[in-house]
């Protein structure tokens, strides 16, 4: 499982590149380019010690004791993403993928952004290498999170507003892929998920493996073996497959990703991509697809925008069909429960999406023998979502 | 002799550019679609592409996003679509029927039946614009085994690689994207589509057809001894979108026959 993708980017059955031919030969330059790059000793140190310098890594492994007592179960671990600059994992990719454009000699850089964590993180590292940044987000996205918009423009960036569709995070890429197509000789797309063409899913995954990477070494250090189970929020799943990848030959740590069932999964108004879905090809790439009997996209519900994706990255799907991970899927009023759950035992607001993952460990740590260790992901922090949770939960 | 093969040996002889409209089925309705087909061929078309809406066309722009909208909104289906090329065979249409969409509403379909269905119902081929030669092994040999053409796109960013690699998997013609960009009725064609025409034609002596972009009568005599046909889609869009209902068929009638050289009026 280390070995994949194969050369043309496909994870089993899922993967590839499902894109007009205009994008073919810059999705080629790419994968050279970041091949290259990858081997490359100068690349390589650059990127570690902007990641220790700016980025703030490593990241820190918190033991969640009062989480841990109150559930009575596993012991929980939090990979805090959380702390990282810019407020989540998204900028370990954004910085990665920006001195790769720099060094293919790109200065325009276009990115799509659903609750603009990763909107956030492309203007934030533009701005610190010098680039010209347009971020497309969804309209109803715009309206959620528009801390974040405003955090972009004061960045410098240029938010451009998509009204198709349901003007949320497929839309936006969409959009950018769109607006790719129109100036692909001169601008690099920076996609923010382990999704798209071949060879985002790769270089995504690899660029934010520093997670599982950093918190394998730590968890040993910490607990003197490696957890039983990593458990991770996935929308299109970067955070999952980084902190998943570094462990997948460690065949003793079980991988949970964790869907927005957004209303539920008896209903129309969901995300849960993995359990609901099944395959068919959007963005560029086969993999896991809410659709209808017809194939047309279907828009998805959560009420964290960043799982709000009807899509799913592909090696997800592949460790879905081998069983390499399993996939559940919790509602957006027990995602909020898990926001106040963490919120009050740890003195940690975190995001929403992530927040996901904390409900269901609050479901499953309790099941678990005291013995056991549960890695989480804690991808981001909550700042933005504030409005979101007044709103769902009122004041006070 | 396939009807696409047909079609610009016919074209060849008179010394025209063949013109392909593009019209999304179940635009603005199912019944409307046919009718706007009709006229088109009556106005000369010389094969005719019937666009399988799809929710996420990345490939084009707001014209054609919003005529799939409607459609969908209306009701249309892939099945649809073979639907439609079974009821324009039975209205004795002639020319070559091309059904261009993507991915993944053949996937849903399943590929296999797709090509069933088309090929029963009378259709000549498929373009399927987020289909890559790379990814397009098992969808050429069923397009094979029934005799329809799978048409390649072939973009100017495309290199002599990319380009030997497609012309040699095509059939029925080589699909021309006129623009880096995404589909929509533009004023001039690039600049560089004579550099990009030549190199294509140095590879294959397959039919060329310039698509993307092509919305004036100009456009397709400038065209002329460089190109074999061009594809018209935005433009027909935008016609029916500023047609009172009475009036769409007329005008758009009126329009292709413009295009195709029968009428000299400039549209």
């Amino acid at each position: 499982m280390t070995t994949l993708p194969d050369a043309l980017g496909h994870f089993g059955p899922y993967g590839g590149r499902y894109v007009p031919e205009t994008l073919m030969v810059a999705l080629n330059e790419l994968t050279a380019a970041y091949h290259e790059a990858r081997d490359d000793e100068t690349f390589r140190i650059e990127l570690n010690d902007l990641l220790r310098t700016y980025v703030g890594r490593p990241t820190a492994l918190s033991y969640a004791e009062r989480l841990t007592e109150r559930l009575g179960g596993a012991r929980i671990y939090l990979k805090r993403e959380d702390l990282a600059h810019t407020g989540a994992h998204k900028i370990n990719n954004a910085i990665a993928q920006g001195l790769l454009a720099r060094r293919m000699g790109k200065r325009k850089i276009f990115a799509e952004t659903g609750a603009g964590q990763h909107g956030v993180a492309t203007a934030t590292v533009c701005a610190m290498l010098g680039m010209e940044c347009t971020v497309f987000m969804g309209a109803e996205d715009v309206r959620r999170q528009s801390l974040n918009v405003f955090r972009m423009k004061l960045l410098g960036a240029r938010v451009e507003v998509v009204e198709s569709g349901s003007r949320t995070l497929k839309d936006a890429m969409n959009e950018a892929i769109r607006g790719w197509v129109t100036h692909v000789r001169d601008t690099y797309y920076l996609i923010g998920s382990a999704a798209g063409p071949h060879p985002y899913p790769e270089l995504v995954r690899d660029f934010q493996s520093v997670i599982g990477r950093e918190a394998r070494q730590q968890i040993l250090e910490a607990a003197g073996r490696l957890p039983d189970y990593a458990v991770a929020c996935v929308g299109g799943g970067s955070n999952a497959i980084g902190l998943f990848h570094p462990f997948v030959e460690d065949q003793e740590v079980r991988f949970i990703g964790v869907e927005a069932a957004g209303e539920g999964l008896s209903t129309e108004r969901h995300a849960a991509t993995l359990s609901k879905g099944r395959p068919g090809v959007l963005h560029g790439s086969k993999s896991y697809l809410l659709q209808d009997e017809w194939g047309q996209v279907q828009e998805a519900h959560s009420i964290s925008a960043g799982l709000d994706y009807p899509g799913v990255g592909p090696e997800h799907s592949f460790y879905k069909d081998t069983g390499r991970a399993e996939y559940v899927a919790i509602t957006d009023r027990e995602a909020l429960d898990g926001f106040r759950l963490l919120s009050e035992s740890e003195g940690i607001i975190p995001a929403l999406e992530p927040s996901h993952a904390i409900a269901y460990v609050a479901k499953f740590a309790p099941t678990l023998p005291k013995e056991a260790i549960l890695l989480l992901g804690l991808s981001g922090r909550g700042d933005k979502d504030i409005n979101t949770v007044i709103e769902a939960l009122g004041v006070g | 002799m396939s009807r696409i093969s047909a079609a610009f040996t016919r074209s060849r002889d008179d010394g025209r550019v063949a013109v392909f409209p593009f019209l999304t089925v179940g635009y603005p309705d199912y019944d409307t679609h046919l009718a706007l087909v009709r006229a088109m061929v009556a106005a000369g078309a010389d094969g005719i592409e019937l666009g399988i809406p799809f929710s996420d066309p990345l490939a084009d722009g707001p014209t054609v996003q919003r005529a799939s909208q409607a459609a969908l909104a209306a009701g249309a289906t892939p099945a649809m679509a073979i639907d439609a090329v079974r009821d324009l065979r039975a209205a004795g249409v002639e020319v070559p029927l091309i059904l261009m969409g993507y991915c993944n509403t053949f996937l849903a379909y399943g590929e296999g039946r797709m090509v069933a269905d088309a090929a029963d119902a009378g259709a000549d081929g498929f373009i399927i614009v987020d289909l890559p030669p790379e990814e397009s092994d098992a969808m050429l040999d069923r397009c094979r085994t029934r005799g329809l053409d799978l048409v390649y796109l072939v973009a100017p960013t495309s290199d002599d690689g990319r380009i030997a690699e497609i012309t040699q998997r095509a059939s029925g013609f080589v699909y021309c994207v006129g623009v880096v960009g995404v589909t929509s009725a533009r004023d001039a064609l690039a600049a560089e589509l004579p550099g990009f025409l030549q190199r294509l034609r140095a590879k294959t002596a397959l039919p060329l057809v310039v698509g993307f972009g092509i919305s004036r009568p100009e456009h397709v005599r400038a065209l002329r001894g460089i190109a074999d046909g061009v594809a018209v889609g935005s433009a027909i869009i935008d016609v029916v979108e500023s047609s009172p209902r009475s009036e769409r068929v007329k005008r758009v009638q009126d329009y292709v026959e413009v295009l195709t050289g029968r009428t000299e009026a400039s549209v």
